[in-house]
């Protein structure tokens, strides 16, 4: 279970003081399928990147499993972004000069997997995304789309409780993003945390519960179901 | 993520950049190549010179004329006419002194040599019989200074290859000759083989005559310049020292050894002030290469700062996925170690191509001091881990979030 308590992100710089994430409490629990909607700038990723232990508040605490991350050490949040978090960035965030192949092995390689297990894993994966033919190609040789799927089959590949995707589906056309929304439906099926951002209102209603943002305020919290 | 695959991952980027690779790592091609040379330079020139104290003789002890103060490398110590063969005879004769083998005397002075029309500057040494055995000179033709020479003051002389070249040029056949030193002429009764420059007066152009011939009548002095005292073996060195010093002290009627007028000198003595001299050479030069292994060391400090600057996103990245402080560290630590070491192999092929080149161009023997080399291995090694320590450490307080917003 993640719990946000009253967390406030403010970025100082000179003298401009951003406030991207305003006083922002709420629960997710294991199994959701949440999705976080809100215009451009109002702190969506920002919110990501803290619910996915890489940033941390200004004020307020966040807690994963009952144990709060300001307590926890590098080297132990590191290891539960890598064993417990599959996160999808909007930014892709894949290694340069490195194939797909090896960036989807990367997380598995970090909680040492035997090679050939990290290989044919990551396969599957990148086939299951429809990079079957890519495998060797580095992220300059992908096109956008492309790299938003071997981020996708990465994030999934150490099987994480909870994935985290910032808009996952935004390079991609329609058919393909229900394709994807399809296994975030599946993982959550079985069990996993899902919480997607997005700006699309078919990918929010394919989720069970939707935080509206707004200049860095819950101004809605609503299940669909 | 085992350390094979991080060596693996490490040699793929260095490989990627070649060049800053190969100009990264020239600075500690250079200093280990620097250091291996010198050293081995070093003890190269020191075994050099080994072999040709060795070569003077063994079991050798110099007694020269003047105070003993400033050890071998005292100059003028000719003008001082305090040694007599009468001491020579006495350190062969003197029944207190059971630790010598062999004792000869010396006198030497520079006079100019003719032959014809032919003119050269020799040092005449006016020497006893034993001279040549207990300084190691050989003959290569004809004989040597005899007992008879000296007692009948005979006008022979056995001359250095050298002197011979100087003075007969190209013929061969100058036994029986008669050449004219200072007007007084001399027959040539031999010749001594070619010896290097080893000591003071078995240099390239010597004359050798009986030691009576040179006092009275070349020169008419009582004196002589030095007494040569071979030991009976290396383990009386010291006692033999001491006999014959006690015996001189006695014989000029001195009180206390710091007031002799004579010094006495061993190889063991020339050995040590020369090694001495050698090694603090050697190790002034190492000390000036070593710090340009310092300064190839920075280099590689440099370099790999660079490195995780412009990989700082993929640091982020690899924080992001888990990666811990620990193997962040180990993997830039790994690509400095992989720098400095191949740097250091490289180094050692340098320094061990110059030695063999600049040995052998010197005529010295080559040494070639493989604990130098293992040395080099480890020194290049903890250069890449001090200088690869704070880089990598950067690398590894990296936060995730900053790192992957950095552009
Ligand atoms: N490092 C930073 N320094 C200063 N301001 C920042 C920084 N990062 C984000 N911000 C600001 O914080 C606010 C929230 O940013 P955030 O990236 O969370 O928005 P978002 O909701 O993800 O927007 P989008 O839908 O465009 O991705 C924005 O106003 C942004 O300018
Ligand atoms: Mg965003």
């Amino acid at each position: 279970m993640l719990e946000l308590t009253n967390i406030s992100k403010t970025y100082v710089n000179g003298s401009i003081v951003t406030t991207a994430l305003d006083n922002v409490s709420f629960k997710i629990h294991q199994g959701e399928f949440v999705s976080i909607v809100g215009p451009s700038g109002s702190g969506k990723s920002t919110l990501m990147h803290i619910l996915g232990a890489l940033d941390i508040p200004t004020s307020g605490s966040y807690s994963i499993n009952g144990t709060n991350t300001e307590k926890m050490k590098d080297d132990q949040l590191a290891e539960i972004r890598n064993k417990e978090i599959g996160f999808i960035f909007q930014a892709y965030n894949l290694l340069p000069r490195t194939s797909a192949l090896k960036n989807v092995m990367l997380p598995m390689a970090y909680a040492g997997v035997s090679k050939t297990k990290r290989e044919q894993r990551a396969k599957e994966l990148l086939e299951a995304v429809g990079l079957g033919d890519k495998l060797t190609n580095t992220p300059n040789q992908l096109s956008g789309g492309q790299k938003q799927r071997v981020a996708i089959a990465r994030a999934l590949a150490m099987n994480p409780t909870l994935l985290l995707a910032d808009e996952p589906t935004g390079n991609l056309p329609t058919n393909q993003s229900v394709e994807i929304m399809d296994i975030f439906q599946q993982l959550n099926n079985e069990g996993h945390t899902v919480v997607v951002i997005t700006h699309e209102e078919a990918i929010a209603a394919r989720t069970k519960r939707m935080i509206t943002l707004v200049d860095g305020k819950i101004i809605s919290d609503e299940d669909l179901i | 993520m085992k350390l094979q695959e991080l060596v693996g991952e490490s040699l793929t980027v260095l490989k990627v950049n070649k060049m800053r690779t190969g100009l990264s790592i020239l600075g500690i091609i250079i200093g280990i190549g620097s250091v291996i040379a010198l050293m081995t330079l070093g003890e190269a020139s020191q075994q050099s010179v080994k072999q040709r104290i060795e070569a003077l003789g063994s079991n050798l002890l110099v007694i020269r004329p003047g105070s003993s103060s400033s050890g071998f490398l005292r100059g003028g110590g000719g003008d001082v006419s305090t040694l007599k063969l009468a001491d020579a005879q006495a350190i062969a004769d003197s029944n207190r002194i059971n630790t010598v083998e062999n004792v000869a005397a010396e006198y030497t002075s520079a006079v100019q040599a003719a032959y014809g029309k032919n003119n050269t500057r020799v040092t005449v040494a006016g020497v006893t019989p034993n001279y040549f055995s207990i300084r190691n000179i050989e003959l290569t033709l004809g004989r040597s200074i005899s007992q008879s020479d000296i007692d009948l003051l005979t006008k022979v002389a056995v001359i250095s290859p050298t002197t011979a070249e100087e003075l007969f040029g190209q013929t061969t056949r100058y036994l029986g000759q008669t050449i004219k030193l200072d007007g007084n002429t001399f027959t040539i009764v031999g010749v001594t083989e070619a010896t290097g420059s080893t000591g003071r007066s078995s240099g390239s152009e010597t004359v050798y005559v009986p030691l009576s011939t040179a006092q009275r009548i070349l020169f008419g002095v009582s004196h002589i310049s030095s007494i040569y005292v071979q030991a009976r073996n290396e383990d009386v060195m010291a006692a033999a020292h001491n006999q014959i010093g006690y015996l001189l002290l006695e014989r000029h009627k001195l009180k206390t050894p710091a007031d002799a007028d004579f010094s006495i000198t061993s190889q063991a003595d020339l050995l040590e002030t020369v090694t001495e001299v050698t090694e603090t050479f050697t190790m002034l030069l190492t000390g000036i290469a070593a710090i340009s292994l310092i300064v190839g060391g920075i280099g590689i400090m440099n370099i790999m700062l660079i490195t995780v600057t412009e990989r700082t996103r993929e640091i982020g990245i690899r924080k992001a996925l888990g990666a811990k402080k620990k193997t962040i560290i180990l993997q830039f630590l790994i690509e400095s170690i992989i720098l400095t070491v191949m740097g250091g192999i490289m180094g050692v092929g340098l320094g061990l191509g110059v030695s063999v080149l600049l040995t052998h161009l010197m005529s010295l023997p080559t040494i070639i001091a493989y604990n130098s080399i293992m040395l080099a291995v480890v020194v290049a090694c903890c250069i890449g881990l001090v200088f690869g320590w704070y880089p990598a450490q950067k690398a590894a307080k990296l936060q995730p979030i900053e790192a992957l917003r950095y552009e």
